[in-house]
């Protein structure tokens, strides 16, 4: 049943043609990155050549890209999101998944599969850059994976957030300024360095940013994995309350 | 009749804040009947309807769906619904086709039987020749018909019907009204309608809600009975001579409403004949002469127009 409401959210994506739009302008604006990135690694290069142990290929030109795109995909995750329950509340689509027998569970696991299918298929077209340079130089294929799995967990909590602050709503526009705002706020908390250092630990832990960075430098530590489990786990449970709430107060 | 309960409701209450919009409604809906939900805007229709389907908690209350309690068992009894909302939950940028095959999947119709679930319920709604087109470019009236489709498409023991022939032309509304009629012999099915002739030309029982309180509940034959007429309207060319009318067996009085109309009010048979006869001996010069029907309006009007709170409780 997951599944079902998951396929139906992920085709209801791409029939409009934002979804088209979104994976365009990544992917060009993930381009230019990418290449520039490479510029300087070209330029780099000699020097590098002489130092023992300098940092390659994947430090220079894969993690400070796919820190990027993380960055960028926090624009733009919020518009994808937006109209998960948003639309289906103004459309009073949402009475169909309500009285078909269905547990809010379901349809929150459901569309939250769904939207993060879709944010896998982004990350994969995105990966298709990285990987081309095994045509012409050696990865560091642990760095590479450890990176892609940071940003697939970042881009399951940007899903997680989308939806809950969708439930909120009945607009979009609503939603995708908040769950933007909320995104942008988690990612910037742990830049407050100059407060006591207990607080500075737990903004610190709070950042979505200094997770994904462990990631990338290819530190695959569980706790950052909780983290993010944790992040999403929290607002799918917060999502279910809402919509269970809905129910109540009509 | 042993006929099986489909749905058992007992006192169902809905507050929104402090404002109580359903208020102790209790009443069964056995296999094989069509009930009619009545009343003015806001009396609470649509609550009781969306309490019913799962798509709001009732305040307090029981809602027992063939058996199963909606609140404990929530999935087991919304499979053995079939919900049109006043708005049809359909999604604009569909096809037919694809919009009933996702609602098929929701319902967990099975595989096999999913294909010929969908054609059965686009036939019966008349939908074949739009299968392929966008809901969005549908008319109101193809939209309402799609929504039907998506609430009997799982065969559900219980249909749900929130006004289902708002914006449909009338033919639409007399085929979908005879396949109410239909649906209704194997299943139970609740309407909520406006159209009092609707109620009466669909319907074997008929319940009024007025302020969120049931204030009228009876069968078809219930109130075709309280429906016949015990007064004859007549009006003559000459003026009416009240005496001799009265002497006719059978009238207990006249009501004169002008020198040439008058209303003669009779407990058991249907005088008109004599009536006919005595007029036409008197030489009066018959112009009308009718039952003077009480209808389905007139009813309703009256318990809820009033605002006498003991005409209500009466009706009830």
């Amino acid at each position: 049943m997951i599944f079902t409401i998951a396929l139906r959210e992920l085709k209801n994506l791409f029939l409009s043609p934002l979804a088209w739009a979104i994976l365009a302008v990544v992917q060009l604006i993930m381009a230019y990155l990418f290449l520039s990135q490479l510029d300087t690694f070209m330029l780099l290069q000699p020097r590098l050549a002489g130092i023992e142990g300098a940092p390659g290929v994947t430090d220079i030109v894969v993690a400070p890209v796919l820190q990027t795109v993380g960055f960028l995909l926090l624009l733009v995750a919020p518009a994808i999101t937006m109209r998960v329950f948003s639309d289906e509340k103004r459309n009073r689509t949402l009475t169909l998944l309500l009285s078909a027998p269905v547990s809010m569970s379901e349809i929150v696991l459901g569309k939250f599969l769904g939207v993060t299918l879709f944010f896998m298929l982004l990350l994969l077209m995105l990966a298709a850059m990285p990987l081309s340079l095994y045509a012409g130089t050696h990865l560091d294929a642990g760095k590479l994976a450890a990176g892609l799995l940071g940003l697939a967990l970042l881009l399951a909590s940007f899903a997680a957030v989308g939806i809950f602050m969708s439930a909120l709503t009945e607009q979009p526009v609503i939603a995708a300024i908040s769950s933007f705002g909320l995104l942008l706020l988690l990612w910037i908390v742990d830049w407050s360095g100059a407060g006591r250092e207990e607080v500075t630990g737990l903004f610190h832990y709070l950042s979505l940013q200094t997770h994904l960075e462990s990631f990338l430098k290819g530190l695959f530590s569980t706790a950052d994995l909780a983290y993010y489990l944790l992040l999403i786990a929290t607002f799918l449970v917060l999502s279910i309350r809402r919509l269970d709430q809905q129910r109540l107060t009509g | 009749m042993d006929a099986k309960i489909l749905i058992s409701v007992e006192h169902l209450y809905r507050y929104y804040g402090h404002y109580l919009a359903v208020e102790a409604i209790s009443f069964e809906l056995k296999q094989g009947e069509v009930l009619g939900l009545l009343g003015p805007n806001g009396a609470g229709k649509s609550s009781t309807m969306q309490m019913i389907s799962g798509n709001l908690a009732p305040s307090a209350g029981r809602i027992r769906i063939n058996g199963i309690d909606l609140l404990d068992d929530p999935k087991r009894a919304k499979a053995e619904i079939g919900y049109l909302p006043e708005q049809p939950p359909v999604y604009r940028d569909l096809t037919v086709d694809e919009y009933l095959a996702y609602c098929a999947r929701l319902h967990r119709v099975s595989k096999a039987r999913r294909g010929p679930a969908v054609r059965h319920a686009k036939q019966r709604c008349g939908l074949a020749s739009v299968g392929r087109r966008l809901i969005g470019n549908l008319s109101k009236g193809f939209q309402q018909r799609v929504g039907i489709a998506q609430a009997i498409l799982h065969n559900p023991a219980v249909v749900i019907l929130d006004e289902p022939t708002v914006g449909l032309d009338p033919n639409q509304i007399r085929d979908i009204r005879s396949l109410i009629r239909e649906l209704g012999e194997s299943h139970g099915i609740i309407l909520s309608t406006h159209i009092l002739p609707e109620v009466q030309a669909t319907c074997t029982r008929v319940q009024i809600i007025h302020q969120g309180r049931l204030v009228f509940a009876q069968t078809m034959q219930e109130l075709e009975r309280r429906l016949t007429s015990h007064v004859l309207l007549l009006e003559t060319r000459q003026p009416l001579d009240a005496a001799g009318l009265g002497a006719i067996p059978g009238i207990d009085n006249i009501e004169l409403l002008g020198a040439r109309r008058g209303r003669l009010h009779f407990t058991d048979n249907n005088p008109a004949d004599a009536v006919a006869a005595y007029v036409a001996n008197a030489g009066l010069g018959l112009v009308e002469l009718a039952l003077d029907r009480q209808t389905l309006e007139q009813v309703f009007v009256e318990l809820t127009c009033s605002d006498r709170p003991e005409a209500a409780e009466d009706a009830a």
